[in-house]
């Protein structure tokens, strides 16, 4: 009898390492010989743990499991309290497009022999048939653009490292995730890191790079152990080799070092300082030498691209956002959870018919979308379709996809607080906009809600200010929560003295 | 806790299996931290002389990160989450209440000891948050009365 259960963080921190040991104990007092799977997850975290068994050669879902619900996954499983029928019938997963997450939750992510009778390793193959130049092309082709939130175009900036001139070149993933709301770039190593490592195999073909590493933050046990073993398992079977290799490295708890500068000072043993460019990390990155670095869910979305064509992964979308989203879906939130679909849902249909609302089943009153540095969207906004352009009109930013929903007993003077505390917390210290602005943003948050309405113009100012003078996005975007907060929300900062006190 | 001679001689071996890797800092620190749990402030003219790197450079990376200690924390270490889906989940609630049940703020250690309480901003559980790690452990959808059994759970 074969069973899947998550070994993904959602699963774990929902009681699944204690289901897991459970299903062993009760398999053996039953003598039923048991093979458990710990799969990935399929991204329903309200779900989880989910476990899986085959009836009829289909997977039927069972979930959120809890102990007492071990002993019935051994008797009549259409009684089964928890059961949920054929999981790939579930709503959730039938509405998707699962491109880049095709395999996550699916196969054993640690069996090289279920990746590739899962398509896995087609499109390293196919790269390797090909020259540099054709490998970048097809990428260019794609449209696929930096999942990391920048949204450059991958192909172009695989092209500069490419044509670089160097004898070692490298190709540096950036798995430092430091965005609340979002798991993709976890998930994905949790559950499929071959895909991973496939993607950059692929990358230092194109590039004539030979060394890889992945920069995974300490915050994240599951996926540095699950890597690290994905590593030695494609090592043994050579998929990993003289040709192309890599190393995982674990961050250590700064958010700015997902800054691509200071991720690579970061990797260098140095203090996590933002670089000022250029020199672009393309031609002056690691050690000084020619680099690319895109995060997880670029690289892991190269294999697919791959293997089917840059056309079929061009058909879906809309606009300049080509391709799949792997939305994640946070927060106070019925249904969350990794959603992954082509671009072009308004936030509305996201939030409303995906999400379910809100778990207190009050109304939501803002969604803030592309983390920490993104702006928060009020109802007004909800018809914004989500791709890269259409949310930069509305002052916004999908950054890695993460979307928090908050309900309406949210204070968002308290939000936009945080957001600067979160900035004069994580700064780098390199630029002083960001450094002492972010402070400064603190105290004048204060004063408006002590009452203080003189205190507006200066945080307008000073939001300019970072706006226009920092040195990276930390400080830059920052004052996208909070202007977003203060326009879409002026009720919450107009605070009369009596009130406040 | 080992005498200093066998700090050394660990050490030593830690900056060995590491110096042959391109930026070994980081590694080193780690392996370090997991050694010892935390960075002793005698180990930095070690690391400088074996990188050649000067002691305010080596210094500085420790402290520059949030992860290195330069002392030993609580036996226990409890991390909560304090990002924005927490929160928008009520984690503040769930701080509040761990503090208070500590008696301590972010950052401190029981005067026993015991327990050592850390803001974190983000572990991936976003979708099922409040969440918060305990001596390395995984926990979401927490509520005041779960954190503050966790606690119970660990100190006992
Ligand atoms: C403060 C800050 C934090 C960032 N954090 C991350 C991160 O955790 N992961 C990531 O991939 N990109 C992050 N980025 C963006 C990177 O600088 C860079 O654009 C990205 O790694 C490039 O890869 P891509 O083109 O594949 O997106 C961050 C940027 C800033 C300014
Ligand atoms: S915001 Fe708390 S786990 Fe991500």
């Amino acid at each position: 009898m074969r069973i899947w259960l998550p070994l993904d963080s959602f699963a774990q921190a929902m009681g699944g390492e204690e289901v897991a040991a459970a299903i062993v104990v009760e398999a053996k007092a039953r003598g039923v010989q048991l093979q458990l799977t710990r799969n990935g997850s399929r991204g329903m975290a309200w779900l989880e743990p989910l476990a899986e068994i085959e009836v009829g050669g289909v997977r039927h879902g069972f979930g959120p499991m809890t102990l007492a619900d071990v002993s019935g996954l051994f008797g009549d499983l259409a009684a089964h309290p928890k059961a949920l029928g054929p999981v790939e019938e579930l709503d959730w997963m039938k509405g998707q497009t699962r491109l880049t997450f095709a395999r996550v939750g699916v196969i054993d992510p640690l069996s090289l022999e279920e990746y590739r009778a899962h398509g896995g390793l087609v499109g390293l193959d196919r790269a390797k048939a090909m020259t540099k130049a054709q490998i970048v092309a097809e990428v260019t082709d794609s449209g696929l653009r930096g999942r990391g939130g920048a949204g450059f175009p991958t192909g172009i900036k695989w092209k500069t490292v490419s044509e670089a001139a160097g004898e070692q070149k490298y190709i540096v993933c950036n798995a430092d995730e430091g965005d609340s709301a979002t798991f993709a770039d976890r998930m994905l190593m949790e559950g499929d890191p071959f895909t991973l490592i496939e993607g950059m195999a692929i990358a230092g073909l194109a590039c004539g790079a030979t060394k890889g590493y992945v920069y995974i933050r300490s915050e994240y046990p599951v996926a540095i152990r699950v890597m690290n073993d994905a590593v030695l398992v494609a090592r043994e079977a050579g998929v990993l080799g003289p040709q192309f290799d890599m190393e995982i490295r674990v961050g250590a708890g700064a958010y700015v070092c997902g800054e691509e500068t200071a991720l690579l000072n970061s990797l260098e043993g140095k203090r996590g300082v933002v670089r000022a460019k250029p020199p672009l990390p393309a031609l002056q990155g690691f050690m000084g030498r020619p680099t690319v670095v895109n995060n997880v869910i670029s690289l892991a979305s190269v294999p697919v691209i791959m293997a089917k064509g840059a056309a079929h992964y061009k058909d879906f979308g809309l606009g300049r956002s080509r391709g799949t989203i792997p939305l994640q879906i946070a927060g106070n939130v019925k249904f969350g959870g990794l959603y992954e679909c082509a671009f072009g849902l308004t936030l509305g249909e996201i939030v409303d018919k995906i999400a379910g609302g809100c778990f207190t089943g009050r109304p939501v009153k803002a969604v803030q979308v592309g983390g920490p540095l993104g702006a928060y969207f009020p109802r007004a906004l909800f018809d914004t379709p989500f791709g890269y352009e259409e949310f930069a009109a509305k002052d916004g930013l999908i950054g890695h996809a993460g979307l928090t929903l908050f309900d309406d007993s949210t204070d968002m003077l308290a939000m936009a607080r945080f957001a600067m505390e979160f900035c004069a917390i994580e700064s780098c210290g390199k630029c002083t906009p960001c450094r002492i602005g972010s402070t400064r943003g603190v105290e004048t948050l204060d004063r408006l809600a002590r009452g203080d309405a003189s205190a507006m113009p200066i945080l307008t100012d000073l939001c300019n200010t970072m706006k226009l003078g920092s040195l990276c996005a930390l400080g830059g975007f920052t004052p996208y929560p909070v202007m977003s907060a203060i326009t879409h929300f002026p009720d919450d900062f107009a605070r009369s003295k009596e009130a406040a006190e | 806790m080992l005498d200093s001679d066998a700090q050394t001689d660990r050490i030593a071996e830690i900056l060995d299996a590491h110096l042959g890797l391109e930026g070994p800092l980081l590694p080193i620190l780690h392996a370090i931290q997991h050694a010892f749990g935390y960075v002793p402030d005698s180990a930095i003219p070690q690391i400088a002389a074996a990188l050649t790197i000067s002691k305010a450079e080596v210094h500085g990376v420790i402290s520059f990160y949030h992860d290195f200690r330069d002392k030993p924390a609580g036996r226990h270490v409890i991390k909560i989450c304090r990002a924005e889906a927490c929160q928008a989940a009520f984690g503040n609630s769930v701080a509040d209440r761990a503090k208070q049940k500590l008696g301590i703020d972010w950052h401190e250690t029981t005067p026993d000891g015991a327990v050592t309480l850390e803001p974190v901003f983000c572990l991936g559980l976003c979708a099922c948050g409040p969440a918060a790690m305990i001596d390395g452990k995984l926990v979401g959808m927490l509520t005041p009365k779960s954190v503050e059994k966790l606690i119970d759970e660990v100190v006992k």
